[in-house]
């Protein structure tokens, strides 16, 4: 009897450990990168985000150029990856014949596997000769008179990282997008098609109405995701601090300047303010991911609701 | 133009825009892989899985070290990951209906979206500095507290799929709990767990961005957990960022290696018995 009842104990002491330890590194993390920042914090403060100057050797450092790297980057990347995903989604779950169904969304699947250092690879060596070579002319000559697509091609820049951070994000945004539209009942989309509309004015009326809350979290999964994204940006975007109109031009974002300058900083204020950096980038993570979950349960949670029934 | 006619025509317009969304996603997958493939089949051999780094100019190279030392961060990273992703798993579907299991299972999923860079970074100030030193311990810690949250998700979803009567049954016969779960819950389970854990593995195995915090790199042979090791992510970043024809090669040579070991060794259990 005292064996059973200390075994279940100990047990649960183990999965509450598990659990509770989870937890704690979340907590240990956010404190942690806190502390390590310190000294840039103390010595910035709130300028940090609104400085155009790094210079480790004055001991300048300001964040604006990197972060508007990543926003710009994200954004580009996002509005690529955007139509592609949701019209991806909704093949799979609406329209693709059940027979290819479920090999097609396996091939998505395998694009989300593929790590980031082979995107990298092959964003440095295919894509940026061919954007050099073809498609940044060609833009410069069609489309030179918006300011996005004036001066020199470089290949390496923000155009780059984009398509790739695009390329990246795309099977995230797809897979959360179908399973979303997934849960949507059976009942919405028969009961339009009853009425005799076509499969599209199903998908617009019923479908995505329904699913638009969760679709809405995939965006911002993705959103979390290309923000986060490290080294593939790194070897297309050029890494040069400027802000720049022009998305030809070589940029920096708050991941690349990290990996870049990390083992070479060795003035403690230039790794403070490295871990600064990673700091934003943790809180700015750390929120679209909670924003991204809630989103995404409420979903779930509503149509838990609706489906109970005979 | 009849109305009729006119929403028939918009909604094909519509299927095919998402047909073609669909056609080129798969074809960026397929340019990917077979620029991966076509490249790095040119410098495929079984030096390449033998042989030391050869010196800047030489050819014939290989990165045994890099395949060893991957094979131990990621080893290592299953020894911290698996246990503690399983146990949290496993609370995540047995304490059924409490506040603070919600709370952790959020914390997972938000865990599940957060960068690489930030655990790589965490370890950095908690073990590197307090050590003085890169090492494989802190890279396969790292790559541990990665992967940790995604085995404890996959965990508790195939849980779930346990029928609740195989649970009951045991119960009847006046098992405890723990065993209950340990011997009967568990083993059923075993094998989607095991999918989730490689497919866990497999991401880790890829990503280079933690260990420019931990393990770093090292040029030589060494399977020292407390100095830098190599591995072949970060290798193939080397080789890539090298100036040199013959590197960028070897890089390819080793996305191909490194895309086989996450594409077929990664989901291995799916297709095994």
């Amino acid at each position: 009897m005292i064996v059973k009842i200390t075994g279940d104990k100990l047990f649960n002491c183990l999965i509450y450990a598990g659990a509770l330890g989870l937890f704690i590194l979340v907590l240990g993390m956010a404190l942690e990168i806190w502390r390590e920042a310190g000294l840039s914090i103390e010595s910035f403060g709130w300028s940090f985000l609104l400085s155009r100057s790094w210079n480790p050797v004055a001991g300048n450092y300001g964040a604006l150029p990197y972060v508007y790297g990543t926003v710009v980057s994200t954004l580009l990347g996002l509005l690529l990856a955007g139509p592609i995903s949701l019209g991806t989604a909704i093949f799979l779950v609406e329209f693709a014949p059940r027979r290819v169904k479920k090999t097609l969304g396996f091939l998505v699947d395998i694009l989300a596997a593929v790590p980031s250092i082979i995107y990298g690879l092959w964003g440095s060596f295919i894509l940026v000769p061919v954007l050099l070579r073809y498609v940044e002319p060609w833009l410069g000559q069609h489309l030179g008179w918006l300011p996005f697509f004036q001066g020199t091609p470089y290949g390496t820049g923000m155009l780059a990282a984009g398509i790739i951070l695009a390329i990246m994000i795309t099977p995230v945004i797809t897979a959360v997008s179908r399973e979303v539209l997934e849960v949507v009942p059976a009942n919405q989309r028969e009961a339009l098609l009853a009425m005799g509309a076509t499969p599209w004015e199903v998908v617009r009326a019923a479908v995505l109405p329904y699913a638009g809350r969760g679709i809405v979290g995939a965006f911002t999964l993705g959103l979390g995701k290309a923000v986060g994204e490290t080294l593939a940006v790194t070897m297309v975007i050029g890494n040069r601090p400027d802000i720049s109109w022009s998305l030809f031009d070589p940029a920096h974002t708050m991941t690349s300047v990290i990996i870049n300058e990390f083992t070479e900083a060795v003035e403690p204020l230039h790794l403070s303010a490295l871990i600064h950096i990673a700091l934003l980038l943790f809180l700015v993570t750390l929120l679209i991911n909670v924003l991204a979950r809630l989103l995404i349960y409420q979903m779930s949670r509503v149509n838990r609701s609706v489906s109970y029934g005979p | 133009m009849d109305l009729e006619l006119r929403r028939k025509i918009h909604s094909y317009v519509m299927q095919g825009l998402c047909a073609l969304a669909t056609g080129t996603l798969l074809a960026i997958l397929f340019i990917v892989l077979w620029y991966i493939a076509y490249n790095g089949l040119q410098g495929f051999s079984i030096d390449f899985f033998t042989n030391m780094p050869a010196p800047v100019g030489h050819t014939g190279g290989g990165v045994a070290h890099a395949i060893a030392g991957s094979f131990v961060l990621v080893g290592l990273a299953f020894i911290i990951g698996v246990p503690w992703g399983v146990a949290a798993g496993v609370f995540l579907a047995e304490c059924k209906g409490s506040r603070f299991r919600d709370t952790i299972r959020f914390t997972a999923d938000v865990l599940n979206g957060m960068p690489s860079i930030t655990a790589g970074i965490f370890i950095y100030t908690l073990v590197v500095v307090k050590m003085q030193s890169f090492s494989a311990l802190a890279g396969g810690l790292a790559l541990g507290i990665i992967m940790m949250p995604l085995v404890a998700r996959n965990t508790e979803e195939i849980l779930r799929l346990i029928p609740g009567s195989m649970r009951e049954a045991a119960m009847a016969l006046g098992i405890p709990e723990w065993r209950v779960v340990l011997f009967v819950v568990l083993p059923t389970a075993a094998r989607g767990i095991a999918i989730g854990v490689s497919l866990a593995l497999a991401g880790v195995a890829g990503d280079p961005v933690p260990l420019f915090f931990t393990a770093l790199n090292n040029n030589y042979w060494s399977l020292d957990l407390f100095q830098p090791m190599a591995s072949l992510p970060m290798e193939i970043f080397r080789y890539a960022s090298a100036p040199f024809a013959v590197w960028h090669e070897m890089a390819w040579t080793g996305a191909l290696v490194l895309i086989g070991i996450v594409l077929v060794a990664g989901p291995l259990p799916v297709i095994l018995p």
